[in-house]
């Protein structure tokens, strides 16, 4: 029978033609599904040359959407940050009991819809609420206000730094830290010096899907905004806006910036991958 | 035996945990509580009257139904995909396996208005497909694309460890054992990859269904067609009312708890026969 076949094929491939059939697949799938929107979001934004672009760009709303964004990130990021490295270190440091559900509980925002997780903000803060009059008393605006955009866009990010430094300093274990204690450094000398330098590329990796997620994030930020022209819109939206107002050229010339937002960021990331993948999470992949 | 924690040299236990359950509370869980709180508020009938509408239950069925199609397909090709970076060297491989994250990293509205500038009837693909009488954009059929463009990555970066792991002495001793590739992959491989595959079916499904902003602007939003249930909770908020919202985001909650129990036990099934989780 196996004299049929000239050359030997490897019982553990396929035929080159079988194995070239499938590369052509899968990438024309990836090719039509996840390469074309990116090239056509470019495209439609230099439809109208350079100068429209260039123009849409210094348009007074599109400038106050991109400085409301970077202000949002500026803060959301950070506080995450701090709360990824509590959370990574009590989790992997300690055993105590409830651990295995606190972990699953901070990955719970991955499970809400956006839209949900602004809707949250609106029933809390809203008018029919106690918390939102009660605060409005006293001048404090939240919803439909910058605060609210902040605290959206903290609930859909919340994971993203936890869960990239759990896995990795679960992996790293305490003997570092048991070294520098018993040398005499104090608990934050050793957090600063020892813990810090182990996991920096790890936290690296968690700000940059952190921020990602931060200034594009779209549903739950729409909900809590209000959409005040030139104060609660941020880039995102005001894409939405322009792309409603028929304003195509500058509703794509904005989201070319955030398009290349999301590319810088995956260049970084797959820089991060390939030059520190062993000090990075085992389960670092995917989002 | 009835510590709470057991005893550690390192520092900062009470400081970092109780943050963290500081945080997560006032972040997560309070607000949470208020949504169910608020759809209780208007009582065990009042709850289903809002829930059981007929537009609401038309967007629930176009939500799950598109959400299930587009998980389906990526199921199809991300496993394919996954197989193809995996196994196979060809140009330009670490690019393509870098792309895949893409749509976790482009924002939704940006996808949103992109993929509908493809698929609308002037677009490149909408332009194609015209002449056939047939629609893309505005349709449901849209509503599964942009699905399918955000699932993606799921499927694929959950299969992908699982295959990178199998190890090549089983498939060699299935082949020495006489099986030809075909028996191989599909009794020997994929069985072992079937945890990582319904994972990454259920990931994507659950994307899926929550997703609006890469959704909203290709769906047309005609009600009873194609209105998705995120959508149907802003509109009832842009309504004032409230409770309604918060009935429909209850009833979408319950649904991907359920998903996400479900997710766990297939992990924990896979863990037991196979010795690792996805």
């Amino acid at each position: 029978m196996a004299a049929k076949s000239r050359h030997l094929a490897s019982p553990t491939s396929e035929p080159a033609s079988v194995r070239w059939m499938l590369i052509l697949v899968g990438l024309a799938f990836m090719a039509l599904f996840i390469v074309l929107p990116v090239i056509a979001v470019f495209s439609e934004a230099f439809r109208q040359g350079l100068g429209a672009y260039w123009e849409s760009l210094h348009n007074a709303d599109a400038q106050s959407a991109i400085r409301l964004t970077l202000m949002v990130a500026a803060i959301a990021v950070p506080l995450n940050v701090v709360f990824g490295v509590c959370a990574s270190w009590a989790i992997a440091k300690f055993e105590f009991k409830g651990k295995a559900f606190l972990i699953t509980l901070i990955d719970l925002p991955f499970s809400v819809s956006p839209v949900i997780s602004g809707l949250v903000y609106v029933l809390l803060f809203g008018s029919g609420s106690i918390l939102g009059p009660w605060l409005k008393s006293y001048g404090i605006e939240i919803l439909f206000a910058v605060p609210g955009i902040v605290l959206a866009t903290i609930f859909v990010t919340f994971p993203f730094v936890a869960r990239e430094l759990i896995p990795l300093m679960q992996d790293q274990g305490s003997g570092d830290e048991e070294a520098a204690l018993s040398l005499g450094a104090s608990g934050w000398q050793t957090f600063w010096r020892v813990t810090l330098p182990n996991i920096r590329w790890g936290l690296l990796y968690g700000v940059l899907l952190c921020n990602a997620r931060a200034m594009g994030e779209f549903g739950a930020v729409a909900v809590v905004s209000g959409k005040i022209r030139g104060q609660t819109t941020t880039m995102p939206l005001q894409v939405e806006m322009f792309y409603n107002e028929y304003q195509g050229t500058a509703a794509f010339a904005l989201a070319s910036l955030l398009a290349m937002l999301a590319l810088v960021t995956l260049v970084l990331k797959t820089a991060l991958e390939w030059r520190f993948g062993d000090e990075l999470a085992a389960t670092g992949r995917g989002h | 035996m009835m510590r709470f924690r057991q005893p550690s040299v390192i520092p900062g236990f009470g400081l970092t945990l109780g943050f963290t359950i500081a945080y997560f509370s006032l972040i997560i869980l309070v607000p949470l509580i208020a949504l169910v709180l608020r759809s209780a508020g208007i009582g065990w009938s009042g709850f289903w009257a809002a829930a059981l509408d007929p537009r609401v239950l038309a967007a629930l069925r176009t939500s799950f139904v598109t959400a299930l199609i587009a998980a389906a397909i990526n199921v199809v090709f991300g496993t394919l995909i996954a197989w193809v970076l995996v196994r196979y060297r060809f140009p330009g491989r670490r690019i393509f396996d870098a792309m895949v994250d893409l749509p976790f990293a482009l924002p939704t509205a940006v996808a949103g208005i992109s993929l509908t500038a493809i698929y609308a009837p002037n677009g490149i693909i909408g332009q194609l497909v015209a002449p056939l009488g047939w629609r893309i954009a505005y349709t449901p059929i849209g509503i599964t694309i942009a699905m399918i463009f955000i699932g993606l990555p799921f499927v694929v970066r959950t299969i992908q460890p699982i295959l990178e792991e199998v190890s090549k002495e089983v498939e060699e001793a299935s082949a020495t054992l006489g099986a030809s590739r075909f028996q191989t992959i599909s009794r020997v491989l994929l069985p072992s990859l079937t945890p990582a595959i319904l994972t990454g079916f259920a990931l994507a499904f659950a994307r899926a269904v929550g997703e609006y902003g890469s959704v909203i602007f290709i769906a047309g939003n005609i009600p009873f067609v194609s209105e998705i249930a995120p959508l149907l909770i802003v509109i009832r908020l842009e309504e004032f009312n409230y409770q309604g919202a918060a009935v429909i985001a209850t009833v979408m909650l319950v649904i991907s708890f359920l998903m996400l129990f479900v997710l766990n036990l297939i992990q924990a099934w896979s863990r037991r026969r196979y010795g690792y989780g996805s």
